[in-house]
């Protein structure tokens, strides 16, 4: 982020770069930097909330007006907020031979239908695996977490990406099923913590870890502080 | 608190020197070409998603809303910009700046790199001045650039 403003500047244009990792910005210095000190994935702050949004750019755009390099730091913060889960029911119990994580995925798919037609799977679901075969690469997983090596069981592509699939169709579906935009990081806790598929994909990931697999395949199947 | 956590995680990671800063001078904002550069790795579906490792950009229109990460890394909280899109990409903000006069212009087109780079060399020599002068042939004079 930082490197493309320095790179665009000698190019002739003027650039402002929106940063949330204070020591990166701070660092790299680009000509005009504002840290906003919101989580990972908000530069803007807040989801659905223009006013916050127009009162961040107005700040970023002020920069305009400095004759030399110039950092500074939006005085408002945003903390994650721990606590909240997002409310979203699951769906009972449908198939008793399934196993409950694929029986959930499938129970969920109405709900991703919906989701996507409203954010237009934004956040990625379905790059490598389809809505359709979510529930496959669900199985393929459940198969890891048994101690089939990961290369024998099934999973459709790189365990990372499928792995961020597989959260995008829940996050998706979650969006149908919510009335407001939820704090940072609530879709992922409500993933990984309350489905069944969230902790098939935790149990896979270490039991790659434990396998010794490389570091870069079963680290990013979720995010890093798990 | 996955936030703190992967901040503190990400703190150490090397950033590149700049010895010399370069500075352009802006037109008034009112007169001005804004365009959006996001490392988001965002793409239109029909372009090519982006590899791991991508140094590549891919060109975004700014009459479309079908945008869509493809970004490597799970560290980061994706539903906000799955609820709205201008928590990442505030192009629906520069419109409305762009209909009350405070900008001169939305750039007709964007730009959108993958942030998830350890190497910065090709974005550094590479694709970034290219994307730079891309955007400079398009007329655009300011560019707001966010990460994710």
């Amino acid at each position: 982020m930082s490197t493309l403003a320095h790179v665009f500047e000698a190019e002739g244009l003027a650039t402002i770069a929106l940063g949330s990792m204070r020591d990166a910005i701070e660092h790299t210095a680009p000509p005009r930097g504002l840290f906003c000190d919101f989580p990972l994935g908000r530069p803007l702050g807040v989801p659905g909330d223009a006013d916050f949004q127009h009162a961040v750019l107005a700040t970023a755009f002020g920069l305009l007006d400095a004759t030399e390099p110039v950092f500074a730091q939006y005085p408002i913060s945003i903390e994650e907020d721990a606590s909240e889960m997002i409310a979203c029911a699951l769906p009972p119990r449908h198939d008793p031979d399934a196993h409950p994580a694929v029986d959930e995925a499938r129970g969920l798919r109405n709900a991703y239908e919906r989701g996507a037609v409203q954010t237009g799977t934004r956040n990625g679901a379905g790059r490598v695996v389809s809505a359709d075969d979510i529930p496959a690469a669900i199985e393929a997983f459940i198969r890891v977490a048994d101690g089939v090596p990961w290369k024998e069981a099934g999973v459709p592509g790189i365990p990372s990406r499928v792995s961020q699939d597989i959260r995008g169709y829940y996050e998706t579906a979650a969006l149908a099923m919510v009335d407001h935009a939820p704090s940072a990081w609530a879709g992922t806790r409500w993933f990984l913590d309350e489905t069944e598929t969230g902790k098939i994909i935790l149990a896979a990931r270490a039991a790659m870890r434990d396998a010794g697999a490389k570091h870069a395949l079963w680290f990013y199947m979720t995010p890093g502080d798990r | 608190m996955p936030d703190q956590d992967l901040k503190a995680m990400t703190a150490d990671i090397e950033t590149p020197d700049f010895e010399t800063t370069a500075f352009t001078a802006p037109p008034p904002l009112s007169e001005a070409t804004v365009a959006l550069v996001t490392t988001a790795s965002l793409h239109h579906p029909d372009q090519d998603d982006f590899a791991p490792a991508d140094a590549g950009y891919r060109v975004l229109d700014g009459n479309r809303r079908d945008y869509v990460t493809g970004h490597w890394s799970p560290n980061f909280d994706a539903i906000g910009f799955a609820f709205d899109m201008n928590t990442v990409f505030p192009l629906d903000r520069l419109d409305e700046l762009a209909s009350q006069g405070v900008i001169g212009k939305v750039a007709d087109h964007h730009l959108a790199y993958a942030g998830n780079q350890f190497d910065l060399s090709a974005v550094r020599m590479d694709s970034g001045p290219a994307g730079g002068r891309w955007l400079k042939e398009q007329g655009v004079d300011v560019v707001l650039l966010t990460p994710v």
